[in-house]
């Protein structure tokens, strides 16, 4: 049964998308992209960290520089090049990041990935006060819905790989690596190689959204462009929805995304305050985030016909 | 030759500070096994206990080390029994739990950040406290900058004596080595790591009284400091509590010798030392 109306339902989902920017205002599309770009975000990073287990605090560094390869080629090319290169761009640095560190287990690859943001960022900010003088850069202006449409195709593009790489061969051995990697080893995984090519190809998708993003910014300078948020925040996102089903980063993340941008503009003064007590809440007690919670009610729902299966 | 020994002792003054921050986040990473992204945001409550209690009740500053010092030790401690005991008897693994108390402390650090901005407003905090020049082999140093150093010091080796020489520093030790055997032998295991979050965070606190006397404090201070305190910890060796306390001075002296050559690079430097160590050597000066 569900093999018939999941599909359908997604092709609903994308043409009401796709149907968007047509009859609302200017504020509904800059808010839904910036949604879809956490989206983008989320199931990048669940990509590569949700399987492998490998907690990443990259993705502002590979965000920024789609950032940085848009004010620095924005206006002499054309903006889908823009974009790809963008994404290469970011592909590269986690190609060279992955092949030094992905040795490094646990906390201390969490922290190094951490330090690799600051140290982009204070680099970049020393070089842009060294060579042109000033801090910041200006974008190309595009307009909202040339945005939006950009990032909604990255979008489509980022949840197909995540959705194949977790049906396919190569989702089940990064799973395995998630659980043991000494016995994926073992049992013939080639461990290095397959992490570094998950982790370039998380990146890709990072960079391209941040390429259309600093189009929607117009104005950006190394501490808008290197914030750690962009780090935490698909992380959060990530736990938050639960990262058992492909569905939940991206309930997360489109959740946690509208609450984030609501709060900013509502309560400026609180908002961090509350998203503080929302993340703990859920760290606390939403060990498998809003997807662990809607299956629990889905089985008290139906009742015990289903304990078997 | 004065300009060296300026560049060396500007090296120790900070490096003062940094070993008493590190060596806090060292013991709550160290022993109680979560790495307190909130770190911080104790350094700016014991800064901004400090100027409201020295300009608004005209407490000497280094005697409201006897406020900051135990409010920030129980602060730590009821939070560490609140959420971390929790988050510890609920993951199911060591490494879940390092994973999952560290986003906790973000969300910890996002909570004490915000209610310090709507306690004490968005400003610049400083006041002038001993800002008289002593003269050392011709370099002149604020008599201030150099009481945060005997301080940093004196806090040090008291804590080094409380660890080696005291009953309650062996059971420190023995929880750091392996908690479930110290357990075993008798030691309240939840005491002792809630005792060690709790005296992290006190030295987080006296630290952040420390820096006020020289350095302007403010609701969004905490977190480059605890970056700071990250770095020297893994300079030092995760875990490793004298290790923090050289590493602390060591990175003082390379910040100060890579500003005397360029300022703009000092906190470049610092994320490089940072990355490097990480790959070449991870387990830091005193690691095993």
């Amino acid at each position: 049964m569900t093999k018939v109306w999941v599909p359908g339902l997604l092709l609903i989902i994308l043409v009401l998308l796709a149907a968007l920017p047509l009859r609302s205002t200017e504020y509904t599309v800059v808010l839904v992209a910036t949604i879809l770009m956490f989206i983008i975000l989320t199931v990048s990073w669940v990509i590569f960290s949700g399987s492998t287990g490998y907690l990443s605090l990259a993705p502002a560094a590979f965000f920024g520089v789609g950032i940085y390869t848009s004010a620095v080629l924005g206006m002499d090319l054309p903006l889908p090049v823009v974009v790809c290169i963008g994404g290469l761009a970011s592909s590269c640095l986690a190609l060279v990041v992955g092949a030094v560190t992905l040795r490094l287990r646990g906390i201390y690859f969490a922290i190094f990935t951490f330090g690799l943001v600051e140290l982009i960022k204070n680099f970049v900010l020393w070089w842009e006060i060294q060579r042109t003088g000033t801090r910041g850069r200006f974008v190309v202006l595009v307009d909202n819905s040339t945005i939006y449409y950009v990032m909604l195709a990255i979008l489509v593009v980022t949840l197909l790989t995540a959705y194949f790489i977790r049906r396919s061969r190569y989702g089940l051995a990064l799973q395995s690596i998630g659980e043991d990697e000494h016995a994926a080893a073992h049992a013939g995984i080639n461990v290095t190689a397959l992490k570094i090519a998950t982790f370039a190809i998380s990146a890709i998708f990072m960079g391209a959204a941040g390429a259309i993003y600093a189009m929607q910014l117009t104005y950006i300078d190394p501490f808008i462009s290197f914030n750690l948020n962009y780090s935490f925040l698909p992380v959060l996102m990530a736990i938050f929805g639960g990262m058992g089903q492909l569905y939940g980063p991206i309930l997360g993340a489109a959740v946690f995304a509208y609450l984030r941008e609501v709060l900013i503009t509502e309560f400026p003064y609180h908002y961090m305050l509350i998203l503080g007590i929302v993340l703990l809440i859920a760290i606390l007690f939403l060990p498998n985030g809003l997807v662990g919670l809607i299956q629990r009610a889905r089985r008290r729902a139906f009742g015990g016909q289903h304990a078997n299966t | 030759m004065v300009t060296f020994l300026n560049i060396v002792i500007t090296g120790l003054l900070l490096g003062g500070l940094y070993a008493v921050i590190a060596m806090g986040l060292s013991l709550q990473y160290g022993v109680a096994r979560v790495l307190n992204i909130a770190h911080g945001e104790f350094i700016m409550l014991g800064g901004l206990t400090t100027w409201t209690l020295y300009t608004v009740f005209g407490i000497n500053p280094l005697v409201s080390l006897a406020v900051c010092g135990p409010a920030t030790f129980v602060l730590g401690f009821v939070i560490h029994r609140t959420l971390y005991k929790r988050l510890s008897s609920s993951a199911a693994s060591p490494a879940i739990f390092e994973s999952s108390s560290m986003l906790a402390s973000f969300g910890l650090l996002f909570i004490i950040q915000n209610l310090a901005s709507i306690a004490w407003g968005p400003e610049i905090r400083g006041y002038s406290y001993l800002a008289v020049p002593v003269n050392l082999a011709g370099a002149v140093f604020g008599a201030n900058r150099l009481v945060t150093l005997g301080f940093a010091i004196a806090i040090g080796v008291a804590f080094y004596l409380f660890v080696a020489r005291t009953r309650l520093g062996k059971a420190i030790r023995a929880a750091a080595q392996d908690p479930a055997a110290a357990g075993l032998m008798g030691v309240n295991i939840n005491t002792v790591l809630a005792l060690c979050f709790g005296f992290g965070a006190a030295m987080a606190g006296c630290a952040g009284m420390l820096i006020s006397l020289w350095l302007p404090v403010h609701a969004v201070m905490g977190f480059p400091y605890t970056v700071i305190a990250i770095i020297v910890v893994v300079l030092g060796g995760l875990g490793s509590i004298p290790g923090s306390f050289i590493g602390g001075f060591v990175l003082g002296l390379i910040g100060s010798i890579v500003a005397y050559i360029d300022p703009g690079l000092s906190l470049v430097a610092y994320y490089l030392i940072f990355v490097l160590l990480l790959l070449v050597r991870p387990t830091g000066i005193m690691g095993k």
